[in-house]
Order: structure tokens, then C-alpha cells, then sequence
């Protein structure tokens, strides 16, 4: 162990040091900027104000926006965590023939570059007679985020044991009894952190939704964009400031009420 | 109905759904794209079905598409070896700290969860015309006039790093953490210095995490077509803006998929060299 105090390891902390701000500085100062009083969207700060934020949660476009990201992201997660957490299920529960193939298969949508997903998607539902629509970002943001569901989803399930199933049938309970009553709770954890996954990356996607969204409609990413394309404005930072709560925010809940949750069923 | 066969059954029952929205909403599209690329795209806006080579013609043999999927590749490459010299150290430290593992991870989680678009546009902030850097610089006196440091390939690249570098960290970490330190400890024991130790026993071990991180930083990074509009020039778009040209602003659609396809059969390519040689297990576990 003397040796974790030598010169390497003093190096490989400060690298690790300057790592760190070099992540957290620019967000730092996103949120550091939108309590300007300025009405400049950068320095000097001219004094401490939130006027941006009323300023932000009196802007209809940008509530709009927020209101779109919101259903489209919960649509997203009830969807996709349906179809990952049954997928999950086979793969973690059965012997199916060619597992390893289908999860290929499955997650093959973040194998695909996101543009090109994107690109074919748009193109073969336009063909269908399907326009760009919400329908159509929700069909993209869901088939985006399966992957991740299924593999957040597998990799929590293999943990639960399948002792207390038998258990549960064997004094008596039906499979499906034993699915709502034993398998479901005990699964709880793993559903809500795939759901999560799914709303968050279905809420900050951009390089999809560009090609997905019809005209008119935002959602934040985009509505943030097309406003980068005037000037970085105060109102910017403000949101951006409102998006990092949230985003780091609600993971954070939900992965301490997950683990609450997990502590209570005592697995 | 005998119980084995009704046990037989019920996964794909499960599988199904999941199975037919992959199958639906990806495979048959790229399959769709594939026999649009042939199609041709009139002055009038219709397209003519067929089998014409335009195309993939002007796709391949264009200089303009060529020097830019050039350029996009490079910048890939120079954000992946950026990720791996700033991330390898970073994990290292992670790995081997004695301090709360799960703290420092979760700090450089963090920005993961933070939106991309906030992210690089926040650089802005950082090296604008009014930018932190020249807001400093400016009022200790050492420049007169603002340093115009956005909008060129080196923003592109510095966006790119910052919104990739958690990937490659993850990955590197996954694997270092499951390297006995035993091992590093024997290797000592056995008269390597620490240096020696870490090239013959470490760092080869934690090859596979690098390989994984680097495959991630490599395809997200050529795919992307934000970065560039937001943090580049007009001269540093990458061959994903030229996709969404083709579709959005030409409304070219036979052209953008052709140019879809070419991207996708580069880093496609990738994808398969990294499974023939490492298999994608490695990837899953940085993944999940």
C-alpha cells in the first residue's frame, strides 16, 4: 500500500482532479450565468436575479415544449419498459434456442448509428403513408430506448431467484398469481430503473427527434436549439439550469427509492 | 396441450413484441432504405422507382462526400484517443482509490444523465466572444480584443470528448475493477517495478474495457451531426450533416439513404471487427 503514496499516484490524481473539472466546469458555469441579472446570456455577471427563471416559466413555447417532452418521455417509458421487461423475462427465465442471437437482435437499435436508425425509420413509415407525427417520434424514441431498458431490465433480474416463485406455486398459487403477487414486486426495482432509463434518454434525445418531430412541435432539446441558432440568450441557461435538476435530479430519486424499495423486500 | 410444449412457447409469447417492434420499426426500414437508395428523385419532388446507380454514384465517387466521411473519421479517431488518455487515468483512479468508489463514479456519472444539447452548447459560455476565458483574460489585461475560439474543428472535437469521455471511463472502469490486484501485488513481489507491473499485468488485462470505451467514443462520435452544427463552423460538418441535408433540407430522400447506408456500413464494419475479436459481452456489462 506505501506505494499508492509515490509520485504516480500523486499524477494520476491530479490528472483524475482536472478530469473532473474539466467535466463539471462548463456545466458549472451554465448554471452559475442563468442567475445574471445581465440581460446578456454570458459575463460579466452583473448581479444575482431570477428573473430568468419567471422569465422562462412565462414563456409559452418553451412550457409547450416541456409539455411534449414530458408525455412523449412517460409514453416512451410505459412502452418500452412493457416490451423490455417481457423480453427480459424470456431471456433471463427461459432456455429459449439462439438467446444469445435474439439479444443481439434486440439491442441492435444502439448498434445502428442513431442517424441512420432514424434516417430508415422516417422514410419506410413515410412510405406507409405515416407523416412525420408524434406517433412517429413516439415509435422512434421507443425503439431507441428498448435496448437500454432490456439491458438495465436483464442485468437486475438475474439477481432475483427463482426459489421463492417455486415456493409460492408450490403451496398453491397460480402462475399468474405468482407473477402479480411475488415476481412483479420483487421485479419492482428493476421495472422502475428501466422506465427511468427510458425517460431520460427519450427526454434529452435531439439527433432522433430532428428527423421525427413535425413541423410546429418542440420538444426541449429542440425548442433549446432552435433557440442556440439566434444567440445564447440568459432564458437558455435558465432552462438549462432547470433541465439539470431534473435530469440529474429524478435519477437520483429514483434510484434512492429503488434501493429503498429493494431494502424493503429484502433482496 | 402437453406442459412442455406450453413451457416451450411462453418465451417467444414474451419475445414476441419486443421482437416484432425491432423487426418493424428497424430491420425491415434499413431494408427499405436499402431499395430506396436505388430509386431516383425528380425535379418535381416524385420519386422514380428502379434500379438506378445515381446514387450510390454520386455518393461514392464525389470528392465533397468523400473528403468529408475523411474528415469525420479523423475526428472520431482524435476524440476516441482523447477520451482514452483523459479517461484511463480517471478510471485508474476510480478503480484503484481507497476513498468511496461509488461517490466518484457516481460524480462522473453525473454529467451522463445532463442533457447533450445543454452540455455542448455550455461551452459557448466557456469560450465565447464573452465567454469565460475571455472575460478573464480581458479584465487581467493580457488581451485587448476577445479571442475568437469557437466554431472550428478543435470546438468539434472538445464537444465531442466531453459528451463521450463518461463512456470510455465506464467501460475502462468495468474492466479494472475486476482485475485482482493480487496480481499487481505478485508482480511487485516477484521484482517488477510498479511501472513494469502496470504495463505487463494491468494494462493489458483492462484491454477489452479500453476496446469497448473506444468502440462507443468511435460510433457516437462519427454519428453525430449536433455537435458540429452547434459548436463548429461552416466549413467542419461531419457526414452525418450531410445525411440531414440530404433528407431535411434537399428533401432528397434516395440520395439520404444511400449516404445513411455508407455511414452505416463504416461503422458497421467496425461494430463486426470488435465482435469477431472481443464479442459484444465486454460492451454489455459498461452498458448495463
Amino acid at each position: 500500500m506505501e506505494g499508492r503514496f509515490n509520485m504516480g499516484w500523486t499524477l494520476i490524481r491530479g490528472w483524475a482532479v482536472l478530469v473532473y473539472i474539466f467535466m463539471f466546469l462548463p456545466v458549472a458555469v451554465v448554471v452559475l450565468l442563468s442567475f445574471n441579472a445581465s440581460q446578456f446570456g454570458n459575463f460579466p455577471m452583473t448581479g444575482f436575479s431570477f428573473r430568468w427563471f419567471v422569465e422562462l416559466a412565462g414563456n409559452e413555447a418553451i412550457l409547450r415544449a416541456f409539455r411534449t417532452s414530458i408525455i412523449l418521455g412517460l409514453l416512451t417509458a410505459l412502452i418500452s419498459t412493457t416490451l423490455g421487461v417481457l423480453a427480459s423475462l424470456a431471456l433471463v427465465r427461459y432456455r429459449v434456442p439462439g438467446a444469445n442471437a435474439i439479444s443481439t437482435l434486440l439491442i441492435a437499435p444502439i448498434l445502428v448509428p442513431e442517424v441512420v436508425l432514424a434516417v430508415a425509420l422516417l422514410l419506410f413509415l413515410n412510405f406507409l403513408g405515416v407523416n412525420k407525427s408524434f406517433g412517429l417520434l413516439l415509435a422512434g424514441h421507443v425503439i431507441f430506448t428498448l435496448p437500454f431498458v432490456i439491458l438495465v431490465v436483464q442485468a437486475r433480474l438475474v439477481s432475483i431467484k427463482r426459489d421463492v416463485e417455486e415456493a409460492a406455486m408450490s403451496l398453491g398459487a397460480s402462475p399468474v398469481q405468482t407473477f402479480f403477487q411475488i415476481t412483479l414486486p420483487l421485479m419492482m426495482p428493476a421495472v422502475l430503473a428501466g422506465g427511468l432509463f427510458a425517460f431520460t434518454i427519450s427526454f434529452d434525445d435531439i439527433t432522433g427527434t430532428l428527423f421525427w418531430k413535425p413541423g410546429g412541435v418542440e420538444t426541449v432539446p429542440t425548442q433549446i436549439f432552435a433557440m442556440l441558432r439566434n444567440s445564447i440568450s440568459p432564458e437558455i441557461n435558465a432552462l438549462g439550469t432547470v433541465m439539470i435538476v431534473m435530469t440529474v435530479g429524478l435519477p437520483l430519486l429514483g434510484a434512492a427509492i429503488a434501493r429503498a424499495m429493494a431494502r424493503k423486500s429484502g433482496t | 396441450m402437453s406442459v412442455e410444449k406450453r413451457e416451450a412457447r411462453q418465451p417467444w409469447i414474451l419475445l414476441f413484441p419486443a421482437l416484432s417492434a425491432v423487426t418493424l420499426l428497424l430491420f425491415v426500414p434499413l431494408l427499405f432504405i436499402l431499395v430506396y437508395s436505388f430509386w431516383l428523385r425528380t425535379a418535381t419532388g416524385a420519386d422514380v422507382a428502379g434500379f438506378h446507380l445515381d446514387n450510390w454514384q454520386e455518393a461514392l465517387s464525389d470528392p465533397f462526400y468523400r473528403d468529408i466521411l475523411i474528415s469525420t473519421l479523423r475526428i472520431a479517431a482524435i476524440t476516441t484517443v482523447a477520451c482514452a488518455l483523459m479517461g484511463y487515468p480517471s478510471a485508474y483512479f476510480i478503480a484503484r482509490s481507497q476513498g468511496n468508489k461509488a461517490v466518484l463514479l457516481l460524480l462522473l456519472m453525473l454529467p451522463f444523465w445532463i442533457s447533450y444539447i445543454i452540455r455542448t452548447m455550455s461551452w459557448i459560455n466557456i469560450l465565447g466572444v464573452s465567454g469565460a476565458i475571455n472575460s478573464v483574460l480581458l479584465a487581467l489585461g493580457i488581451i485587448t480584443e476577445p479571442i475568437q475560439m469557437l466554431y472550428n474543428e478543435v470546438t468539434v472535437i472538445l464537444g465531442l470528448v466531453h459528451f463521450l469521455l463518461p463512456f470510455m471511463i465506464l467501460n475502462i472502469f468495468v474492466s479494472l475493477d475486476g482485475i485482482d490486484t493480487n496480481l499487481e501485488d505478485a508482480a511487485n513481489s516477484l521484482g517488477a517495478t510498479r511501472w513494469q507491473a502496470f504495463l505487463q499485468v494491468t494494462l493489458p488485462l483492462s484491454l477489452p474495457g479500453l476496446a469497448a470505451g473506444g468502440l462507443l467514443c468511435f460510433v457516437l462520435g462519427a454519428g453525430t451531426y449536433i455537435t458540429p452544427l452547434v459548436l463548429g463552423g461552416p466549413r467542419d460538418a461531419m457526414f452525418a450533416n450531410l445525411v440531414f441535408e440530404a433528407i431535411i433540407t434537399q428533401l432528397n430522400w434516395p440520395l439520404g439513404s444511400a449516404l445513411s447506408l455508407m455511414l452505416l456500413a463504416v461503422l458497421g464494419a467496425l461494430v463486426m471487427i470488435y465482435n469477431r475479436y472481443l464479442g459484444m459481452a465486454q460492451l454489455m456489462k459498461g452498458l448495463g
